[in-house]
């Protein structure tokens, strides 16, 4: 399944697209596209977020659906949809906008948990 | 320090205001993204993972007080009160608004600092050692030559549309700490048998997917043809550099496609064409650079061992500071000290608001108002008398600055990595953080010894993992992460590019995987007196590999 996923040209923070909410702070409100047709669909929406200049780096990106999150399957877009996992008080994860599920894989070795 | 005179001053306000129009015009919707990432990338202006980047370019890595209060400004106003020294020796924003971007560089262009260059195939901020102008062992400061090469090469109309981006570092001592022998021209300032300055030459260097250790094309090149060679060196890579793939598109390459003869053979035919014309260096004017660069009216401050002796006497951990963070200065009174931004479990080369201010605070009061990045992330107060060491000890464990690590395995030189970059496959600083926690007994890591460990969460190797004595590449395999592990690296006047040992290491194994790689160097070097990376060169991979792979040691 797949969100679109983008950052915001004037800042640049990375937003993902809600159905019912339009561009979002958040992952836990992307809704995934189900269908190819969904798929499509939300390109156009990329697109246009593109075309009026909302938004750039616009991708449409791999989720698993986990408890009814959509939780990205590329670490990349784990830390994407978090922030820096060095500094958890940086980033959607300390602004309450990342989903536990969502949360990437800390680094943690069994020596030091 | 070079200061800016008015043609400077006004060429960096004139920039200023042309981006400004042009961030005015993206926001508008005039210009279109594919319009201008081009121009926001020439004012080191990246888009990462969770923001925009701003990469702020610092000449030679020499900073002034005023300067470094500027950086830690720019951090609590327009980003989150921190930012991030390179391996380029320069700084970067993690989180600027591209709406804050004419304001911020406008802040910078009030203490003589910009953002050019700092992206974009173009001759890059050409690195020199951090201790120039101080160290004992210095021939010559190569920093007038930096900044000559800094002007000349500032929006050079010939080189702004180069084939790949160009880097170019200079050392003015036999040891070289500027890595000379990995950069695109690698320049070694020098004196030959009649006293005179001049250079030897290499070029082809570089790190990347395809590392490659320089070519030394000139034994000697005469000071005042710096430009009128290097120029000859540029248009012969302008002209036959690959510009079909990206991959290839470097001096490296052509270097290696064509044979180091061939190719000096052609830079000589451009550069006698050009040689004695007006990019022929009057003395004078390499004079009138050099006096910028002059050493600081430095006092006699002889009380400085009786001072140490004393306060070693109160403090250990000074002591122990003084022994791995302080070395010798060309004037018997004074000291170069390395400021470690590696504070043990920190992310290498972050500094925070506070503690740019703090060092600017210090280096106003006891460093002759001047302050170094160095290409290995750390900051460098070139001169202080040895009799203020005590002082700015103190003052550094005020911003927890005092680590005394410098060379050891906890001063890990690391690329943001994944946790930042959008280029990179893996994590890197979470690396470092995990492997410096480890390492964190001080004993420990003298008992060990120099020992250089560099992380790069992509092939890219901005963490300069192939001359790294340890170095670790992070990868991505099937989703997850994986880190290689390379031996025998080395970025000084003795270059090598590391061996990769055998398969990756997950997470959760490459801490415990480096703590093998050193016991097994523990267990096999001669004497304390024999460095791991004697130790490597001295016995191979093979002891290494069996420690770490056992009876997969040859399969690996």
């Amino acid at each position: 399944m797949k969100v679109l996923t983008a950052n915001r040209l004037t800042d640049g923070i990375a937003v993902w697209w809600c159905e019912t909410d339009g561009w979002i702070e958040t992952i836990l409100g992307a809704k995934p596209a189900a269908s190819k047709d969904e798929e499509a669909a939300l390109e156009a929406v990329g697109t246009e977020a593109g075309r009026t200049n909302f938004a750039v780096d616009i991708n449409l990106i791999d989720v698993n659906v986990v408890e009814g999150v959509p939780v990205p399957v590329r670490i990349r877009e784990r830390i994407r949809a978090a922030g820096p996992t060095n500094r958890t008080d940086l980033g959607k994860q300390a602004e309450g906008k990342l989903p536990p599920q969502a949360a990437p894989t800390p680094f943690i070795t069994p020596a030091n948990a | 320090m070079y200061r800016y005179d008015e043609f400077d001053q006004a060429f960096v306000n004139a920039r200023v205001a042309e981006f400004s129009d042009q961030v005015q015009r993206r926001l508008s919707g005039e210009l279109t993204e594919d319009q201008f990432k081009p121009l926001r990338l020439m004012n080191g202006v990246y888009l990462q993972l969770h923001a925009y980047m701003l990469r702020v370019a610092i000449p030679y890595g020499t900073l002034s007080s005023r300067q470094l209060r500027m950086l830690a400004h720019i951090a609590r106003k327009y980003d989150k009160g921190y930012g991030h020294f390179t391996t380029r020796q320069n700084i970067q924003y993690n989180w600027p608004a591209l709406a804050d971007m004419p304001a911020c560089l406008a802040d910078l262009a009030s203490v003589e600092m910009h953002a050019i260059q700092t992206s974009g195939n173009c001759i890059r901020n050409v690195t020199a050692d951090h201790f120039a102008g101080a160290a004992a062992d210095e021939v010559a400061d190569p920093r007038p030559y930096a900044e000559i090469l800094r002007q000349w090469s500032s929006v050079h109309p010939e080189f702004s549309y180069l084939p790949r981006k160009f880097k170019i570092a200079v050392t003015g001592a036999e040891r070289d700490r500027a890595a000379i022998q990995v950069h695109d021209i690698g320049l070694h300032l020098k004196k030959n048998e009649a006293g005179e300055l001049g250079f030897a030459v290499y070029v082809g260097g570089g790190q990347g997917r395809t590392p490659m250790i320089a070519k030394k094309i000139k034994d000697f090149l005469p000071e005042e043809h710096l430009l009128s060679y290097t120029t000859a060196i540029m248009r012969v890579y302008n002209l036959h550099g690959r510009r079909d793939n990206k991959y290839k598109a470097r001096i490296k390459i052509l270097v290696h496609e064509t044979g180091t003869a061939e190719l000096s053979a052609q830079i000589e035919q451009e550069w006698l064409a050009i040689k004695d014309g007006e990019l022929k260096l009057p003395q004078s004017d390499i004079q009138a650079i050099d006096r910028y660069f002059a050493l600081p009216d430095l006092p006699a401050r002889p009380e400085g061992d009786e001072a140490i002796k004393l306060a070693r006497l109160d403090s250990r951990d000074f002591g122990t500071w003084v022994d791995q963070n302080v070395i010798t200065h060309k004037h018997p009174d004074y000291a170069c000290v390395t400021i470690s931004l590696k504070g043990i479990g920190e992310a290498p080369g972050d500094a925070s608001d506070a503690q740019m201010n703090l060092v600017a605070d210090i280096a106003e009061r006891y460093a002759f108002d001047e302050i170094r990045v160095s290409h290995e992330q750390n900051l460098i107060l070139p001169h202080v008398a040895r009799a203020d060491l005590k002082a700015v000890y103190d003052r550094l464990v005020e911003g927890q600055l005092h680590t005394a690590n410098a060379g050891l395995i906890t001063d890990i030189i690391a690329c943001p990595g994944l946790d930042y970059c959008a280029l990179a496959n893996a994590r890197s600083i979470p690396v470092a953080q995990e492997i410096s926690d480890r390492f964190a007994d001080p004993v420990r890591q003298q008992e060990i010894g120099e020992l250089k460990l560099k992380i790069s969460g992509c092939i890219n190797a901005c963490g300069h993992h192939h001359v790294g004595h340890i170095g670790i590449l992070g990868v991505e395999k099937k989703g997850t992460e994986l880190y290689q592990i390379t031996l025998g690296g080395s970025g000084d006047e003795v270059t090598s590019i590391g061996e990769i040992v055998g398969r990756g290491f997950a997470p959760e194994e490459i801490t415990d995987a480096v703590e093998t790689v050193v016991d097994t160097y523990l267990g096999l070097r001669l004497d304390k007196s024999e460095k791991f990376l004697d130790a490597y060169r001295r016995v191979g991979a093979a002891p290494f590999k069996e420690a770490l792979y056992g009876s997969d040691a040859k399969a690996a």
